[in-house]
């Protein structure tokens, strides 16, 4: 049951990612892709258990890794983002 | 219970911001505000999960965030606009390999079922590829290996064992969890397949592969969710997942291409269909004096960038360039292809970076009807892009390409280094036509012998 449970969520999250993202425009591609970028890294929260958990020293390596990894991800991710979309102005706007 | 509700009651807060987020993102108003709203979401998941009682230690975790964090800071920070995509690329790897490494990690913390070795199985082979496939796209956008497609003889059928070989050692894993080798075979070949799909595919091509290798990494993310059954993994991954598709299809139509044509054949493929009409004509040269007297007199000019004007770092110059014929009484616009660059909206970030107001930035569809009443079209590093024999040339490998038809404006500048063809390697008949003139050159020096001029 678990396992049909969990489809469900991921198929609508799909279908939910679809109809947010159709809308927008192609000037904002690259800002969307840096931010939905740092959004996959959170993979970091799955990391964080891994890293913390102490089950045997290996999976605390590859959680350490894993978490350095995916913090870069997500920090640089969401500053680079919000770097860039600083510059989008419109004219006669602040400035 | 009651710290477990508390999380993952905390995960839909965070779902929600995300979504949020992402829909603000889809306007230069709120995008901003839109991309704070998603980070505040990505905190408030990773604060609660510390609060998760599997979690005993928390040195490891300290010096994996505050090392991951300063280095995704400084390089954040420094990266320069016009570097943006392998910047882009190294992000995703990074976000790859973490689930990689979750995945891997999560087959010590329980006695996994077949259910789980296969969600195991599936975020270190999404991980893998994505990591590796993405290193691949950092080396070639930074130039650091050659950004030619690489084909071999029999590649396919090498892609095709591979593929086969994981498929077995991934199966022989699950069978038995308990032998590590099948799992370091599995990771292997995983990073293998990685690199073999990136490899042939070129510079050009590239806007599509960094949308696919976005939406690997959530989907990589999303398999590592199901594996540690962890909610917010699955939904933010698949929200990614779906947004890089997207992006994949919007810019493979604006190629009008299909995805496996991308991923699987070079231009060279195509081009064996027909022989192409001979290019009849001679390029016309003209010198920055006399575009300026031209562009004096203009009412409306059209600038078309490429990624000619990313590698000549030429967007400050456009733009003073825009304001001087603005304040000759001129319109001045910009078009952009949707793959102009190497990645989705490049164009528009540098020019946005160069302080250009957005709302001049027009997609093809809006300035391609009005064309003919532009007195001068300047097209700045860009070839395929504007390159009329997609419309003109049955049997180009580029016939039935949307471009943006400079070549019908009064009169059409060509900024370019020499009159080698563009990355596809195809002959522009744009070049040779009765309005068409070139300007040889270093865009940003010929931009700025043109600015003199009017000064």
């Amino acid at each position: 049951m678990e396992i049909v449970f969990l489809a469900f969520i991921l198929m609508l999250s799909i279908f939910l990612g679809f109809e947010l993202i159709n809308k927008v425009p192609a000037t904002l591609h690259t800002p969307l892709m840096s931010g939905s970028n740092a959004i996959s890294g959170i993979t970091l929260v799955g990391a964080l258990t891994s890293a913390g958990a102490e089950h045997t020293v290996l999976a605390t390596v590859l959680g350490t890794i894993a978490v350095a990894m995916a913090t870069i991800n997500v920090i640089g991710g969401y500053m680079v983002t919000d770097r860039m979309l600083a510059m989008f102005k419109k004219k006669g706007g602040a400035k | 219970m009651g710290i477990e509700l508390l999380v993952n009651l905390s995960y839909v807060a965070a779902a929600v911001l995300f979504i949020f987020g992402l829909k603000m993102l889809g306007s230069p108003a709120t995008a901003r505000k839109g991309n704070l709203v998603s980070a505040l979401g990505m905190f408030i998941a990773v604060v609660i999960t510390l609060l998760d009682q599997s979690i005993i230690d928390y040195k490891w975790i300290l010096a994996g965030v505050v090392a991951g964090g300063a280095i995704g800071a400084l390089v954040a920070r420094r990266v320069e606009m016009t570097g943006m995509p392998e910047m882009v690329a190294l992000f995703n790897g990074f976000g790859g390999i973490a689930s990689l490494f979750v995945g891997w990690a999560a087959l010590y913390g329980m006695d996994a079922n077949t259910f789980q070795l296969i969600t195991i199985v599936l975020s270190i082979l999404i991980g893998g590829v994505t990591f590796s496939g993405s290193m691949i796209a950092w080396g070639k956008l930074s130039e650091r290996i050659a950004g030619k497609p690489m084909v071999f003889g029999g590649q396919r059928i090498f892609n095709i064992l591979l593929i086969v070989a994981i498929i077995a050692a991934s199966a022989m894993f699950t069978l038995n969890p308990a032998t590590p080798i099948y799992l370091y075979v599995v990771i292997g070949l995983a990073l293998l397949l990685g690199i073999m799909l990136v490899i042939p595919i070129g510079g050009a091509d590239m806007p599509v592969v960094i949308s696919l290798l976005n939406s690997y990494s959530g989907l990589a993310a999303c398999a590592a969710g199901l594996a540690i059954n962890n909610i917010i993994l699955i939904v933010a991954g698949a929200l990614v997942g779906a947004s890089g598709i997207i992006l994949t299809q919007i810019m493979c139509k604006a190629m009008n291409r299909s995805l496996s044509n991308v991923l699987f054949s070079g231009f060279s493929a195509v081009s064996a269909t027909g022989a192409a009409a001979k290019i009849e004509g001679e390029a016309k040269a003209m010198t920055a004096e006399d575009a300026y007297y031209v562009l004096e007199a203009a009412a409306s000019v059209v600038i078309v960038p490429g990624y000619g004007m990313a590698v000549a770092q030429a967007q400050h110059v456009v733009k003073e360039l825009q304001e001087l014929l603005e304040k000759n009484g001129a319109e001045v616009v910009y078009a952009i292809h949707p793959v102009a660059g190497r990645m989705p909206g490049h164009m528009n970030v540098l020019l946005a970076e160069a302080d250009v107001s957005y709302d001049l930035l027009l997609e093809m569809d809006a300035v391609n009807p009005r064309m003919e009443t532009f007195d001068v079209a300047i097209v700045i590093g860009a070839n395929d892009v504007v390159n009329p024999a997609a419309r003109e040339m049955e049997g180009s490998p580029i016939y039935g390409m949307p471009v943006i038809n400079v070549d019908m404006a009064r009169n059409v500048f060509v900024m370019k280094r020499s009159m080698a063809s563009g990355f596809a390697g195809i002959d522009n008949p744009l070049f040779f036509k009765e309005n068409t003139r070139m300007l040889f050159g270093d865009a940003k020096e010929m931009l700025g012998n043109i600015i003199k001029a009017f000064n």
